[in-house]
This record gives C-alpha cells, sequence and structure tokens, in this order.
C-alpha cells in the first residue's frame, strides 16, 4: 500500500469501514429492489421485446424489411454496430489502460464499465450477425474446415478482421470482468443466507478462499488480462475503421479513419459510462463511491477525446481540400452541405461544441448537466457513423446512382431493442452482481478514504 | 492361341479340388440357417404379438400417408418418344413473325425442351425489321400472362367452343351489318381469310382503326402520290435530318429498324469523321430528341407553323411557290434556326430527309412537298416501295362509331384492338358498343372491350399461331408456333386462332394452316425464281422466316398539282391555347397492347426514368410558376393536380421535365388500365387515349383546351435514377465533344489519358501506377466495348437482360426506394447550364457550394447523353477483395463472378462497387406474397419464361451482371465440339444481339483480329473512372455531336496547357 497525500481529494467519501463498504455494495443484491429499478427495467424491456419481434421479423422476409437500399447497402445496422462496439471501448480503457497507469478513482467505476463493455458487444454482435443477408450462412465467416475443396474466407477483407477482431474482443473482456468479479462473489456467498444463492453464488465464485495466495494469483492474473486488453482498445476500432478505410468509397478512404474511430470510441464509452453510472449512483445511493470528483475525472476524459474528434473532423475537410480529388472533396462538401447535411451539423454540434462547455469547473462537476451532456454525446456519436456511412453512400462516383434513405420501423424497432436489452441486461447486473469492485474498493479505503485522511491531517497536526 | 491364358479367381479355382466342385455349386459358401429360423419358437415366445405389429404397421403406414401429404409431388415426366429436335439442355431456335397491329418484327425465338423463352432478331440476308424493341423483347413474357384467357366467354361466362361458335353464326345469319374493327392487318393470308368471311356473309365491312393513328401519312400520300401508303423512309442515306414532333427513334412506325439506319451515320472515327446532322422540333422530350444534334422547344399548336415555314423556307431557295400563313411562333430561337435548317438541308438536297410525327393531313402533306423540293423522294423517302403497316382509317372508323350508335350494327369483330379503352372520348365508343346487337371479340385477355363484349372467342398468342406478313413490298415473312397452344389441355377449353375462327364461320373447311400453305402456294411461289417446288419453298421459307421477292409496283397515279397553300392555312389553323397536351407514346409500353407485362412495366422511361407510371411531363419553368412541388432532385414527392382536358377532369402527378416546351404538357398513353384480369396494369396511371382527339378527320395527339389546378396530394415517383446532371465529372465519366472539335484536334485534346502526378515530380499513366502485377489471361480475355454515339436509350437490351438473365421485378414501391435489379441499366444525363469553368470565377466555399448546387439543375433544353451501365468487370475489382467470404471472384477470361451459393448478403461489396451496378435481394422475390402479382417467376405459367441456365438467386445474396457466361460457355462448347477455333462475334451477350445498332461490342481482347480489339484501340475508346485505379474491363467510346459550337466536353488540362502556352508565348 502507497501512501497518498492528504491534500488530494478522497475517493470514497464519509466515515465508511471495510464492513460498510460491504454493506453498501451488497445491499442492492440482499435487499428489496427500489420502485426505480421495476420502472426502468419494464420500459427496458419492452424495448427489447419490440426489438426481438423486429429482428424476427427481418429474419422471416429478409432485409427488405429495412431502410436500405441498392447504392445505400448499409445504413442503420453498421452505423449501431460501429457506435455500441465504440461505447464499449470505455470499459476495457478503464479497467485495462488505467490499471496499468495505476488510477485509483477507476475502481469505483470498472466492473459497472467492463459490464456495460460485455453489453455493448453483446449488442454490436447482433448487428454484426444479423445484418447479413443470409444469417443462417454466417459460419462461413470463421475459417472452420470444410468440405467445399477447403474454402477459406477471404483473408483480404476487412470485414474478415473484424470477425476475429470482435470476436477476441468480447473474449478477453467477459474473462476479464468474470476474474475482477471472483473475490466479489466470494464476498456475496459468505454474506446470503438463503440455500439458492448460497449455491448460485458458491458456483459463481469459483471456491474463492481470500487466501494469500488466491489473492496473489489474482493480482497476476488482472495484471497480465490488463496487458493484453490494452492492444485491443486500440486494435478493436481500429479494424472496424478499416472496413470503411480500405474501402475506395470517397468519404471513407481516408488514413485518419484508426486514431479518429478509436478516440471516439473512448469519447462515446466515457458518455455512456457516466450516463450509467450517474442512474446507478442516484438508485443504489452510491454517492459515496461515485463521488463528483469521479464524474470531473470521467469529464476530463470527455474533454481530451472530444477535442481530438473535433480535430479529427476539420482534419478530414483540410485534407479532403488540399487533396484536389475530386470526389474527396465532393463527398465531404456533401456531408456537410448536402441533403443530409443536418445529420453532419448535429453531430458536430453534439461531439464538437458541447464537451467544450467542460472546460468550466462549475459545469463539469454539476451532476445534472453531465448526465445531460452525456446523452447528447451519444446522440452525437451515433449521428457520427450515421454520416460517414449514409450521406457517404448516397453519392459516390457516378452521380446517376445518386440516392436518398429513409429508415424504416423496423429499423427503428431494432436500434431501440438493442437499447432495451442493453438496458434489461445492466439493470440485472445492477441488481444480482455486485456494481462495484468492493474488493478493490477495500485496498485503496485506507489512502483514500475520506474518514482516513481526515484522520491523517489530524494526526500530523 | 486364345486357350492358351487361364484365367482364375482363387487358388482353389485353380487347384479345382474336389471340395472346391461341391462349393461351387452352392449359392452361399456356407449353409444358410434356414432350418434353424424355420423351427425356433422365438416369434411364439417374443413381445411382439401380432397385434402389436398390426399396430405397428397402422401407425407407420399412417405416419407416411400424412408425411407424404406435406411433401409437394413434382411430376417429371421424361418424354416416352422423344421428339427428334429436342434435346434437354440445348436451345432450339424458330425464325418466326411478330407483329400487333402496332410493332413488327422478324424474329427467332429460342425455345428450350419446347419452351420459348427469348425473342432473338432473324438475321436472315436482306431482310429489315429484324431487331425487336423494349416491347418485342419482352413479348414472349405476353405467352404465360396469367391473365390469359383459357376458354371462350358467352355472355360473360366460361362456354365451349361449341357454344361460341353457334352463337356467333347465328348471330352472323340473322343478317344486318356485320362490321370487323381490327388494327392494319399486313397479313395477305388473314386479308384472304377476310375476303371468304366477307363471301359469306356480304354485308361485312371491314374497318381498320390503329389506336395511334398514322392516317395523316396515309391520306398525304394519297394527296400528292395518289396511293394511301405510307411511304418507307432509309435513315442512313440522310446527311441532314429534320423531325417535327417525331419519334422515329422510339415509337415512329419502326423506331428500331430507323434508328439502325439512323445510326449508319452516326458512327464517326478518325478515318471517317463524317456524320449526320439531326435538328429536331418538338414538345415533349422525346428519345428521338433527346438524340438529336439540335433540339427546339415548340408548342403542340405551332408544329404546323413551324412545317409551314421550313416548306417556305425550302421553297424559296429552290424557286417553288412559298405558301402565305403566319409562321410566327413563341420560341424565337426555333423561328430563327428554321432559315439555318433549311440552308443545311438544301446543302444535301437529294441526301437529306424530313419527317413529322404529327397526325395532321395537312402538315404531312406540307413535308411530302418538301421532301420533294429536296429531292428525296427514291433516295432517303420511298413511295414505290411503300410499308404496309399503319392502314388507319380514322374517319371510317368514326362513322363506324355513329353507325352503332344509330344501333345500325348487329355484329361488331373487334380483331387485334382495344377501342373501349383506346378511342378518343369524344367519340363516346363505349355507349356506341353497347347499342351493337352482338359484340364478338378476339382478345387474348378480357381487356375492357372484351370485358364489354357478348362473345369472347380467345385468339392464340402469337407464339402459338400460324401466319404469314407483308411488313414492306417485296419482303413476306413466316409466323409459325413455337409451342403448342398452351391453354389446349384436356380441361381447358383452349384457345382458337382468330383465322380459324373465321374459317369457321364462313364454312371454309380448311384448318389455317392449309390455307396459309395454299396462299403461299398460289401467290408468293410464283413471285420468286430460286424454286418451283412447293414443298422446298415452304420447308426453307420456313426455315428463313422470311423470302425476299421483285414486286413490281402499281404506276402512282400523282395529282397535276396541289395547292400547298390550303394545306398550309389548315396546318396552321390549329388555336393554341394557354397551355396544350401533346399525348406521347411511351418507349416501354407504347400503346398499351402490353401494360400488363411486368417487364415493361419495370423498364425505366429513358427519358424520365420513372418507372410503373404515368405523368404529366412539364416544363420546370412552368412547375414553378403553378407553383408546384418542383421535386428537381426527384427524392422528393410530386404534386398531384387536377388536369381538365376538353371537359374532363382526372387526377395526375406532375413531373418536371427539362426539355417539355413551356406552355405545353405531355402525358404517357397505355397506363390506366381498368380490366380488372390485368392484374399488373390495373391502377396503374391514369388512361391518356381519352385526350386524344379528332381533328381535321384524324386522330391527333393535341389538346388545346387544357387547365391544370393545383391540389395538396403528393405522389411518390419510382425512379431508378434521381440525380440528373453529370456534376462536372465529365472528365472522369462522359466524355463528348462536337464534330468540330474532333475533327480539327487530335485525341489527346478530346481523350486526354487519365494521368496522374508522382512522387519525385511529372506525370504517369494510371495504367503504369500499379501495386500488383497483372494476372496471366492466357486464353480468353473477354472485353466488351459501348459507343455512346450509337446508344439511344431505347432499353430493348435492358428487357433483353431482364428474359435473359431471370432479373426479378420488384414493382413500383421497391422502385422507389431504389430496389430494382436490373443488371444492365441506361445512365441518362442532362446538361447543365452550369460547368466547372464557372468554378475559375468563383472564391470560397459558398460559391463553391452554390456551384454544385447549380450544377444539380438541367438546362431548360438540356442536351441527353445515354450511357448503358453494366458491371465493368474491373480487372482490379474492388468488389472482390473486401468479400469476406470470397464469393466474388475473377475468372481466368477477366470476368468477375458470383457465387451465389458462397454469398452470405454482407453488400460490402456493392458499397464499394463505384458503378453501383450490384444489386442485392432484398426479399425473396420468388416466394414473397409481396411479389406474387408482378413477379412471373412466382406464378405457375409465368415461370415458364424462365432461362433454364441461369440461376434464380435467392433472397439474401447480391447480383449482377455476368457479361451472360452461360453464352459464353455455350459458345466455348460449341466451338469445341466443332473442333474449330471460337469465331469472332459467334458469341453475343443478350444486351449486345438486342441492340439494333450495334453500340455493344462484346468479344475477345486476346484475338488481335476481332472486332472488340479494333474498338479498343479506337481514339474513341476510354474507361470510366480510370484515375480511381479498378481497371474496367468495358470500354465506352467518346459521343460526338454533329454541333459546330465549341468545347462540350469540358477538358480541364487542355486549357491548362493552353493558358499555360498563352504565358510562355
Amino acid at each position: 500500500m502507497h501512501a497518498e497525500s492528504e491534500i488530494r481529494i478522497p475517493l470514497i467519501l464519509g466515515n465508511k469501514t471495510y464492513r460498510q463498504i460491504t454493506d453498501d455494495i451488497i445491499a442492492p443484491i440482499e435487499g428489496k429492489a427500489a420502485r426505480g429499478w421495476y420502472t426502468l427495467i419494464t420500459i427496458c424491456s419492452l424495448c427489447f421485446l419490440w426489438g426481438i419481434c423486429s429482428l424476427a421479423y427481418t429474419i422471416g422476409v429478409g432485409i427488405g424489411a429495412w431502410g436500405s437500399n441498392n447504392g445505400v447497402d448499409w445504413a442503420w445496422d453498421i452505423t449501431n454496430f460501429v457506435w455500441w462496439i465504440g461505447i464499449g471501448h470505455a470499459g476495457t480503457l478503464i479497467s485495462a489502460v488505467l490499471l496499468l497507469f495505476r488510477q485509483k478513482w477507476r475502481m469505483a467505476i470498472n466492473r459497472s464499465a467492463e459490464a456495460m463493455t460485455i453489453f455493448a458487444v453483446l449488442c454490436a454482435a447482433i448487428f454484426v450477425l444479423l445484418h447479413t443477408g443470409r444469417p443462417w450462412l454466417d459460419y462461413m465467416l470463421f475459417p472452420l474446415p470444410n468440405q467445399f475443396g477447403s474454402l477459406w474466407p477471404n483473408f483480404n477483407s476487412p470485414l474478415l478482421w473484424d470477425v476475429f477482431a470482435v470476436s477476441t474482443y468480447a473474449t478477453v473482456s467477459i474473462v476479464f470482468w468474470y476474474i475482477g468479479l471472483i473475490p466479489d462473489f466470494g464476498m456475496i456467498r459468505d454474506r446470503v443466507i438463503k440455500p439458492w444463492q448460497k449455491k448460485f453464488y458458491g458456483l459463481l465464485s469459483f471456491g474463492w478462499g481470500g487466501s494469500a495466495r488466491h489473492w496473489s494469483r489474482f493480482e497476476e492474473v488482472s495484471l497480465v488480462l490488463a496487458g493484453l486488453s490494452t492492444p485491443l482498445v486500440f486494435s478493436v476500432h481500429s479494424i472496424v475503421s478499416f472496413d470503411f478505410a480500405t474501402s475506395i468509397v470517397p468519404g471513407w478512404h481516408t488514413t485518419i479513419f484508426p486514431p479518429y474511430f478509436v478516440s471516439g470510441a473512448v469519447f462515446s464509452g466515457f458518455a455512456m459510462v457516466l450516463t450509467l453510472m450517474l442512474v446507478v449512483r442516484k438508485i443504489y445511493k452510491l454517492e459515496a463511491y461515485i463521488t463528483v470528483k469521479h464524474v470531473e475525472y470521467m469529464n476530463i476524459v470527455i474533454i481530451v477525446t472530444g477535442s481530438i474528434v473535433g480535430v479529427a473532423y476539420l482534419t478530414e475537410l483540410f485534407v479532403a481540400w488540399y487533396s484536389g480529388v475530386e470526389w474527396e472533396q465532393y463527398a465531404f462538401l456533401n456531408r456537410a452541405t448536402g441533403p443530409l447535411a443536418w445529420s453532419y451539423w448535429c453531430m458536430m454540434a453534439c461531439n464538437v461544441f458541447s464537451p467544450q462547455l467542460f472546460w468550466f469547473k462549475k459545469l463539469r462537476t454539476n451532476i445534472t448537466y453531465t448526465f445531460v451532456i452525456s446523452i447528447v454525446i451519444n446522440i452525437g456519436m451515433w449521428f457520427e457513423r450515421f454520416v460517414i456511412i449514409v450521406p457517404t453512400l448516397c453519392r459516390t462516383y457516378l452521380p446517376s446512382t445518386w440516392n436518398t434513405y429513409t429508415p424504416s420501423f423496423i429499423d427503428i424497432g431494432i436500434f431501440v431493442g438493442t437499447i432495451g436489452m442493453f438496458g434489461t441486461l445492466f439493470l440485472l447486473f445492477s441488481r444480482y452482481f455486485p456494481v462495484i469492485a468492493q474488493a478493490e474498493m477495500k485496498t485503496i479505503l485506507k489512502v483514500s478514504g475520506e474518514a482516513q485522511k481526515k484522520a491523517a491531517v489530524h494526526a500530523h497536526h | 492361341m486364345s486357350m492358351s491364358k487361364k484365367y482364375w479367381r482363387g487358388l482353389p479355382e485353380l487347384h479345382n479340388s474336389t471340395e472346391f466342385q461341391a462349393q461351387s455349386k452352392n449359392e452361399f459358401a456356407e449353409p444358410l440357417p434356414i432350418d434353424e429360423f424355420l423351427n425356433s419358437n422365438e416369434a411364439e415366445t417374443s413381445g411382439t404379438s401380432r397385434r402389436d405389429f398390426l399396430k405397428v404397421m397402422g401407425f407407420s403406414t399412417a405416419a407416411v400417408a400424412l408425411a407424404a401429404c406435406e411433401t409437394p409431388v413434382t411430376r417429371s415426366i421424361p418424354y416416352v418418344v422423344k421428339p427428334e429436335e429436342v434435346t434437354p439442355g440445348v436451345a432450339n431456335f424458330y425464325a418466326t413473325t411478330f407483329y400487333d397491329g402496332h410493332d413488327y418484327a422478324a424474329i427467332l425465338v429460342k425455345t428450350r425442351e419446347g419452351r420459348p423463352i427469348k425473342i432473338e432478331g432473324n438475321d436472315f440476308e436482306g431482310i429489315s425489321f429484324n431487331h425487336g424493341n423494349a416491347r418485342v423483347q419482352a413479348s414472349v413474357l405476353g405467352l404465360y400472362d396469367g391473365a390469359r384467357l383459357r376458354a371462350p366467354k358467352v355472355k360473360g361466362q366460361d362456354a365451349t367452343w361449341k357454344t361460341a361458335d353457334e352463337t356467333v353464326t347465328k348471330a352472323l345469319a340473322a343478317g344486318g351489318n356485320v362490321r370487323i374493327l381490327t388494327s392494319t392487318i399486313i397479313s395477305p393470308s388473314t386479308k384472304a381469310v377476310i375476303a371468304d368471311f366477307t363471301a359469306k356473309y356480304p354485308n361485312t365491312k371491314v374497318v381498320t382503326y390503329d389506336a395511334i393513328s398514322y392516317n395523316a401519312l396515309t391520306k398525304a400520300n394519297q394527296n400528292v402520290f395518289g396511293k394511301a401508303v405510307v411511304s418507307s423512309y432509309d435513315f442512313s442515306q440522310a446527311k441532314v435530318i429534320v423531325g417535327i414532333a417525331c419519334d422515329f427513334l422510339g415509337n415512329w412506325i419502326a423506331g428500331e429498324e430507323f434508328s439502325k439506319q439512323y445510326a449508319k451515320n452516326r458512327k464517326v472515327s478518325k478515318t471517317n469523321p463524317e456524320m449526320s446532322q439531326h435538328f429536331h422540333f418538338e414538345s415533349n422530350m422525346s428519345l428521338t430528341g433527346a438524340n438529336a444534334d439540335y433540339r427546339y422547344m415548340v408548342k403542340p399548336s405551332e408544329l404546323g407553323k413551324v412545317t409551314a415555314a421550313l416548306y417556305n423556307a425550302v421553297a424559296s431557295a429552290t424557286g417553288n411557290t412559298s405558301v402565305s400563313v403566319n409562321t410566327k411562333i413563341e420560341n424565337e430561337e426555333a423561328e430563327k434556326a428554321i432559315k439555318k435548317v433549311a440552308q443545311k438541308l438544301l446543302a444535301q438536297k437529294g441526301q437529306s430527309l424530313v419527317v413529322s410525327g404529327l397526325n395532321d393531313e395537312s402538315v404531312q402533306t406540307l413535308i411530302n412537298g418538301i421532301n420533294k423540293m429536296l429531292d428525296n423522294y427514291g433516295k432517303t423517302v420511298d413511295v414505290e416501295n411503300h410499308l404496309n403497316f399503319k392502314q388507319s382509317d380514322d374517319k371510317a372508323f368514326a362513322d363506324l362509331v355513329s353507325e352503332m350508335a344509330a344501333g345500325q350494327v348487329s355484329v361488331l369483330l373487334t380483331y387485334n384492338t382495344n377501342p373501349v379503352y383506346t378511342a378518343p372520348a369524344s367519340l363516346k365508343f363505349a355507349e356506341a358498343y353497347k347499342k351493337v346487337k352482338t359484340k364478338v371479340s378476339f382478345a387474348q385477355v378480357l381487356d375492357e372491350t372484351a370485358a364489354l363484349a357478348d362473345v369472347v372467342v380467345p385468339d392464340h398468342h402469337y407464339l402459338e399461331s400460324w401466319n404469314d406478313a407483308n411488313p414492306k413490298r417485296g419482303l413476306y415473312t413466316l409466323q409459325q408456333p413455337t409451342i403448342n397452344p398452351i391453354f389446349a389441355q384436356p380441361r381447358n377449353e383452349g384457345t382458337r386462332q382468330f383465322q380459324d375462327s373465321l374459317l369457321k364461320w364462313a364454312d371454309v373447311k380448311s384448318d389455317y394452316l392449309t390455307y396459309l400453305q395454299n396462299q403461299w402456294n398460289t401467290k408468293v411461289l410464283p413471285l420468286q425464281t430460286t424454286t418451283t417446288d412447293f414443298p422446298t419453298f415452304w420447308a426453307q421459307s420456313l426455315h428463313d422466316g422470311a423470302v425476299v421477292v421483285n414486286e413490281t409496283a402499281a404506276a402512282s397515279t400523282a395529282p397535276a398539282s396541289i395547292d400547298y397553300n390550303i394545306a398550309a392555312s389548315k396546318a396552321t389553323s390549329i388555336k393554341g391555347g394557354g397551355l396544350e397536351l401533346f399525348v406521347y407514346e411511351k418507349v416501354g409500353l407504347g400503346n398499351g397492347n402490353y401494360s400488363n407485362n411486368p417487364w415493361l412495366q419495370e423498364l425505366p422511361d429513358p427519358i424520365s426514368k420513372v418507372t410503373w407510371d404515368n405523368y404529366i411531363t412539364m416544363s420546370p419553368i412552368d412547375v414553378k410558376k403553378l407553383g408546384l412541388r418542383e421535386m428537381l432532385r426527384q427524392d422528393i414527392d410530386g404534386s398531384i393536380v387536377d388536369l381538365t382536358v376538353n371537359g374532363i377532369t382526372i387526377q395526375v402527378p406532375v413531373y418536371p421535365q427539362p426539355g417539355q416546351a413551356p406552355g405545353s404538357v405531355g402525358l404517357a398513353l397505355g397506363y390506366g388500365r381498368t380490366a380488372e384480369t390485368l392484374k399488373v396494369a390495373n391502377g396503374v396511371g391514369v388512361n391518356a387515349f381519352q385526350f386524344l382527339g379528332l381533328i381535321n378527320d384524324t386522330i391527333q395527339p393535341i389538346a388545346t383546351n387544357v387547365s391544370i389546378a393545383g391540389t395538396k396530394q403528393k405522389h411518390r415517383f419510382a425512379a431508378t435514377q434521381i440525380q440528373h446532371t453529370i456534376m462536372g465529372r465529365e472528365e472522369f465519366l462522359l466524355r463528348e465533344v462536337s464534330l468540330k472539335e474532333f475533327k480539327e484536334n487530335d485525341k489527346t485534346y478530346w481523350n486526354p489519358p487519365v494521368e496522374l502526378t508522382v512522387h519525385g515530380g511529372g506525370k504517369k499513366h494510371v495504367d503504369e501506377i500499379d501495386l500488383w502485377a497483372a494476372h496471366p489471361r492466357p486464353g480468353h480475355k473477354w472485353g466488351m466495348s459501348i459507343d455512346m454515339n450509337l446508344c439511344f436509350g431505347c432499353g430493348a437490351c435492358v428487357v433483353a437482360c431482364t428474359a435473359e438473365n431471370n432479373v426479378a421485378v420488384v414493382g413500383k414501391e421497391e422502385v422507389s426506394k431504389t430496389r430494382d435489379m436490373h443488371w444492365l441499366r441506361i445512365d441518362r444525363y442532362y446538361s447543365s447550364d452550369v460547368t466547372k469553368e464557372y468554378q475559375e470565377t468563383t472564391s470560397g466555399l459558398l460559391d463553391t457550394r452554390q456551384m454544385y448546387l447549380d450544377m444539380e439543375n438541367p438546362s431548360a433544353n438540356p442536351q441527353v447523353t445515354f450511357q448503358p451501365m453494366m458491371c465493368q468487370h474491373c480487372n482490379h475489382a474492388p468488389c472482390e477483395n473486401v468479400c469476406p467470404v470470397m464469393a466474388t471472384s475473377h475468372s481466368s477470361e477477366g470476368l468477375n463472378m458470383m457465387t451465389y451459393n458462397r454469398c452470405i448478403g454482407t453488400r460490402y461489396c456493392a458499397n464499394n462497387c463505384p458503378f453501383k451496378v450490384r444489386r442485392f435481394n432484398w426479399f425473396n422475390y420468388n416466394g414473397n406474397e409481396k411479389f406474387a402479382d408482378i413477379n412471373p417467376a412466382q406464378q405457375e405459367l409465368g415461370r415458364m419464361v424462365l432461362n433454364p441456365d441461369v440461376v434464380v438467386r435467392s433472397r439474401g445474396v447480391i447480383e449482377k451482371c455476368s457479361m451472360c457466361v452461360q453464352r459464353i460457355q455455350a459458345g466455348k462448347l460449341d466451338a469445341k465440339k466443332s473442333g474449330q477455333p471460337l469465331k469472332d462475334g459467334a458469341i453475343k451477350t443478350a444486351c449486345q444481339s438486342a441492340c439494333p445498332t450495334d453500340a455493344i461490342i462484346f468479344g475477345d481482347l486476346n484475338d488481335s483480329e476481332s472486332v472488340i480489339t479494333k474498338e479498343r484501340n479506337d481514339d474513341r475508346s476510354y474507361f470510366l473512372l480510370e484515375d480511381i485505379g479498378v481497371k474496367p474491363t468495358i470500354s465506352y467510346k467518346v459521343k460526338v455531336r454533329n454541333q459546330d459550337e465549341q468545347i462540350i466536353f469540358h477538358n480541364k488540362s487542355a486549357h491548362k496547357t493552353e493558358a499555360h502556352e498563352e504565358k510562355h508565348s
């Protein structure tokens, strides 16, 4: 345990003991759920149901049920896919990169952020698997041994890289998340009384004993997984961006895409973490653990990544002009001033202008304002992907092929459905799994707890 | 010697021991335990009793029976005695004739296992009219139209032929006036049948009525030459062509034939840099106007004045008397142009041609006068070797209607005509029709007229019929069945040929085939000299499909002098209105004979690119003036207006049509069908036939008493192209040059190589910049060249491609969502007033933006370019490397191929295709109920039209042009079988063979002698989007317009070099 300056703002507020931390975090599991929880899960599962129906209809009749057309062959499907994958990024960044950088404030949010990652990747997987015309043949995407004269997938295709990137990402994220949960499951197992609960958490905890050997192995594995995940933070969205960057569509064919996509992903991920944590904090009364300071830290990440994204947008415009390429120039002119320009300016307003207000300390420490902005950013980042995909495809090389796009009822249903699924899963998670990594939290109580800091200051005097 | 070897199957056999001998007598080496089995008591002691056994048996029988119920049994019955000429998998071709009273074509019909599936041109030597238009191409689908009648109908009820015959003969025998109302008949034998019928029933009179009348042509020729015929034309001899509202490349008389002739003078090269010059005056933007070198917009009522003015201009220069009429018209530019046009015509006396599509006797008389003054008769226009089409007599038709209204007609037979639908409203045909005692219709479907008829005696489809045709003096063609009459099955009463019906009623004891043979024996055989043996002659004629003979023309009895003044004053007498309507024929539907054909409904109009609809075409200026929805991008809904013509009001959408003469509107015929059984056509568009007017005794497509009132309603158009201009991308996509520039400059000026700046300075041709070495193409290397000078946009290729490749029909709603499935489309670009040169005077982003916005708007009278677009079979295909499952790949012969089985439908390839030619199966078009009525592949009957050589694609896969790979394979196999190397031209793609002008050339680029190699090396040849390095296999040829103006193709690099040189000097 290393020492920390007393004047640093504490990360755990109030006079908390280890026992209290345990009590606070297990409360939602042991106690009855708040009415808000029931309201939210009803709404979410209804949305989820709508999504399931929409998906079933799509699988039934074909993706003609969507608004896509010959020309705009990808639309909401891939927009949503990239959006969800992007959201997932914050979880990995928080748990892996911040772990390596020893940012202790991550401990309050990493559990939820990782859960969010997994659920977001699940949502993304729905689009990646079901956007195909014949989803029952999706297995052909994998290099499985086969009898077609040994026919392999096309390793040149960025879409195939996507398959590998996303599946690796999903696997590592789930393992990382689960490993982190083991000590907490052990704690819950020891607390709960009902036999089925004991059995359930007992199974989940993998026989956690809390011995020194267990702890040492736990930390080693965490570190190894953090090391494994860190490159994934950059690789996954880089590869997703290759879907566009390696094509010859004007407006897609740009080298800036990988860094631009990664920072955009972190940007949107943090916004989503904020949205979720502010709700969790309120419903489960975890204000002592997820403090205003935490919110401020996250807002700072948002300013940084948001500014990177803003610069990327401007760079794109500059490069288009500087290239002197007719196609490129028109593609960007069309994005900014064409028939779908409203989506471009929506993206600009949400992603570039709104986070800049976080330069004001008053605003970035204001919970309500932060909540609003976090949602605005999520909307903006959805539009970013929409702008990249739809207006670009509407107007490519041959003017005769220029067309437009209107989403269908089913498109909306599937998108809202994934939000519903995400919400439902997250609410279930928050009810039955510890939303804060209490074991980790306890490791910083002595150095970052408010009461402990006060005591230390007092002792100095 | 043969006994010296011994074969044995094992050592025991070799040694042939006694043991072996004994054993070899037994069938089984070891004794079978039969006795043991029979003697055992196990059966009795086992748990399975007899009852159980029966139970199990009963259950399994029932289960099997139930399971069998669910699986449909598809019967596939092999031939008991295989017809000699039919080999499964090998196509047979039969020469026959298409004629439906409107279009004519000498064709070959491709049949597979006895089913006609495709129409091709008949390339018999000396034949003309051998390229069918889109309708002819699509006619094969009509054979399998589910709406076709399967039995005669008497008083609306299905009846037997016996009842029908009795009903009709009774009515005929009752005396009273019998009238046969028919479209133009060009079959000499049919005419003979009718003569026999008339002999039996002397009160019979034949009235010829074409829905779209050309009566003015015959009348004018009667006036000037004493022959009531339609002249034949030869556009290939004309150096200067003037068209006045005459769509001769589209629907006028024989558009495809005229296109073929016209194209001969449009094929320019550096060695032969001459081409015809074409001036066009019209109200609607027609296909022909779109291809003219100079086009002038004139209101319908003023077209007569243009003719008179041209007459005067030519007359004064040739020393003839002018006509004294007022020829002042609204469009001053057009008025001024007439002088210039006259000079051009005079400079090419005898090698020019003036044609008019107006059905006005006086206008056509003037046109005859102009052509006479220009010495064109016998050269570009020929009244001696006349055509036999279009014999409509509008006056006789009007008289018939009044006769009917007066109740003086007791039997009316309608053949090949649907007057209830097509007659002008002013004639009130339907009312008069009801007063006829016995109405007999020969319609194949229950059309508007047949629905009101007392007796419907359905005719065969032309592919089931015997007939002949004499389209032009000296040309006889035969029509033979290519399939047994489809409905002549035991269950159905079936159909019967029109001629057979007449023969039966006339008590002629002969079937029509024998009758036809007799006719040919007595009439056609003597005309030719090759053979005197009729069976030989008949067999040969049937094989060839045509006979070309020498016929002496009847001497013309020209009147001594014609007073053109009367004609001129009549021609200019039509009073103009504030708004005038010019009703026109679409290239797809024509007169509406085939409006129930989904292929034609889905064929985009070549000008507006709208499918499944007719609409008012209105000048964008007028649209703005009337405050209607301008819809310049056409992705926004259009307005619906109340159109009132001569007191009749209908609701119809408005389409802003650049090139439409201000003050005029157009409306297409062939839509607005109301017959209930026509599931495809019913409810599509409005009927414009009602607005035709009987003016000066001819049915004219002009109405001047027109008003339009806007409504709040909106209309969604289903267009396949919603951006109309090229947006300053000519250099990469659409190279054009004026003939003047073409002659004066060399290739680098008007077809410059595409060069890119490379690192370290300097420029390199894109071909030299490559990441990969080219793949070897050792055998064939297929290539295609498309000449934009020869493509007039007629769309025959699009339908041919649909038929050949089983392209799905998706319907209006899906087309409006840009989900049309055509593998081949024809992009149509309008010119815009704003070009990139404008940019030199602009500065800043906002100006640039404004420039692009302005570029989206076509000129008021734009120049039009057609560009057929299909898979370019790129050698660096961007679709291939992005497919994650390798469902699209390149063949060693240079084709980009689709593996449907492997395609999972990520659509990444479609996104990455710069030409956007890939088509995705959004639904299961062959099974989804939504498409049941329109997609032939879903109908029991309709699916017979499918080409068995091409897979019908399932839902969720991408498809696109395969360059007719099935034809390539078939051609290669034929060559292999014959042991000869593949001949250039032996393989023709469907689009190529459908093209009357040879705008599309396909062949082997590895063959240095092939036509394609020569085309590829032509100066005009270029590739689209060469700068992005996809290396297409299809090349295009620069369009040359016969204009004197500077720069059409904006050549930036040429400009810059000039500017550079100026600075230096």
